[in-house]
């Protein structure tokens, strides 16, 4: 039974003049439990609104999102949204102790090993020793690494990763995407994942969903089975990977008719 | 962080020269000295007036007034500047009324308050609230204003209720605006308490100041001056020294940004 089904869900924004622009097609996927699935799509596609939607953060303009077969209407308590702008989503006033322990107290943890929790899942993050430290006083990787700990410290079913990358650098960025499928190896949770950078969908993901551009729709669906644990050069290296790459990379840069 | 403080010795010593010029202008004109006597008689008579406990009595009424005037204000100016920064439809409602409001000296509303409340500690701690809840209250509606909808969204995804949201992420998140506001009121707060008192009052350092210079005792009438001036200057120490406490994860972070 999958663990999120998207039923044919469209998004349209009214514009200042009156125009209505769509910014989703009409877009319907399921995702299994445990799995790792991305949409990639070219930039502007509408990734963000598609999750956001799928998020409960905004209302689609038709059809529905089900989370665990039952309909959402607002946030759903199993579900979270991992922001690419960790700088905006993380809490200035907290400590990076203080951000991991929100996950906690929001889904009602205030227990005694609250805490202990928290320095855990920020060792697990490779972050001991900066728990006393201010977001601010963090480079950006670690900062999005304080984020993706306070996410999982509120135990989703499903986290939803919206470019969380995007705006760090390269390297920090394969350290974080090995980080990433660490942890979903270790907790077993299920990630949806969003990017525009069709070598880390494929890195990352069991499969990928291919976006069109405005209004967006699924254009192709294609799985990734290379062996996990997965390497960032053996993995990447793979004459399959190239080829898939390729693939997607035609489908988004040309417009497909 | 915050390097360590050292003694401010530029700063002081103008106090100083300022002061001993004072004494020695005082001095040098008899005639001058009706109207402004020397500091060290200003000193002297505050010495034996908080003997007498005169001064002391005025200080604390002015004291109770202005923490109750300004207590009250920012509970009001903070939770009602929330809810308008929040909730647009109620900023909608209201926000043409503040705006009508707002520019309007506050010392006016004195007689209207007089009027209503009769000359009292009631009156003046009416007034005072009236004037200090608006730099509050518009700072903490801005600050707000300027909380990234990323910020609010992070709390909606982890399943926080709107009350939480309000409490966990707006109050904090417009802190740095409503601590402004706060440290504007506090300084009209005072003003707002001792002028109350000069126009309506039979207690408190500011009914103390114009009684003493009706008295033509200028000795005392500086010295409740005076203790009006130190009284405004711990009070905005006390703040700071709270704030840098409470503010402390903002002081590293505006540092690193205008380095």
């Amino acid at each position: 039974m999958p663990i999120l089904e998207v039923k044919s869900i469209s998004k349209s924004y009214r514009q200042a003049g009156g125009n209505t622009t769509a910014a989703i097609g009409s877009i319907s996927c399921q995702v299994e439990p445990g799995e790792f699935v991305s949409f990639v799509g070219p930039s502007g596609c509408g990734k963000t609104t598609l999750l956001m939607t799928i998020a409960g953060l905004l209302a689609p303009s038709a059809g529905s999102v089900l989370v665990n077969s039952k309909e959402i209407s607002s946030p759903p308590p199993d579900l979270v949204l991992l922001f690419q702008e960790y700088n905006k989503s993380l809490f200035a006033w907290r400590t990076v102790l203080g951000n991991v322990r929100f996950g906690l107290e929001a889904r009602g943890d205030r227990s005694s090993n609250a805490s202990s929790k928290a320095r855990s899942l920020i060792d697990l993050v490779g972050l001991k020793g900066f728990e006393n430290h201010f977001p601010w006083e963090l480079s950006g990787g670690m900062q999005q690494r304080v984020a993706i700990a306070r996410a999982l410290a509120y135990e989703p079913k499903v986290l939803l990763m919206d470019e969380p990358f995007g705006s760090l650098d390269a390297l920090t960025r394969l350290e974080l995407e090995d980080a990433v499928l660490r942890l979903w190896a270790e907790l077993k949770t299920t990630i949806v994942f969003i990017t525009h950078d069709i070598e880390e969908a494929i890195y990352l993901s069991d499969r990928i969903l291919v976006l069109s551009r405005r209004p967006s729709e699924i254009i192709e669906e294609m799985p990734v089975d290379f062996p996990r644990p997965r390497n960032q050069v053996s993995t990447r290296a793979e004459a399959r990977f190239m080829e898939i790459r390729n693939t997607i990379y035609r489908q988004i840069s040309s417009p497909a008719d | 962080m915050g390097g360590a403080k050292t003694f401010n010795w530029a700063g002081w010593s103008s106090l100083i020269l300022l002061l001993l010029a004072w004494e020695l202008g005082a001095r040098s004109t008899a005639a001058l000295q009706v109207y402004l006597p020397p500091i060290s008689e200003v000193i002297g008579a505050s010495g034996q007036l908080f003997i007498a406990g005169q001064l002391g009595d005025h200080a604390l009424v002015t004291l109770e007034r202005f923490f109750a005037g300004y207590l009250i204000a920012s509970g009001i100016g903070v939770s009602v500047g929330i809810g308008l920064g929040y909730f647009r439809s109620l900023h909608n409602l209201v926000g043409i009324v503040i705006e009508f409001l707002r520019p309007m000296p506050s010392v006016a509303i004195i007689p209207v308050a007089i009027l209503m409340l009769g000359i009292g500690d009631s009156m003046i701690v009416a007034v005072t609230v009236y004037a200090t809840v608006w730099p509050i209250l518009i700072n903490t509606i801005d600050g707000v204003r300027h909380i990234d909808s990323t910020l609010v969204d992070t709390g909606r995804t982890f399943g926080l209720s709107r009350w939480r949201i309000l409490w966990q992420i707006i109050l904090p998140g417009a802190s740095p605006y409503i601590v402004t506001g706060l440290r504007i009121a506090l300084a009209i707060a005072l003003i707002l308490v001792t002028t109350a008192e000069m126009v309506a009052g039979s207690k408190g350092l500011g009914f103390f100041i114009l009684d003493e210079e009706r008295s033509m005792n200028s000795s005392n009438m500086y010295a409740g001056v005076v203790i009006v001036a130190a009284l405004g200057y711990a009070l905005n120490r006390l703040f700071l020294a709270l704030e840098s406490r409470v503010m402390r994860w903002r002081h590293g972070m505006v540092a690193r940004e205008t380095a």
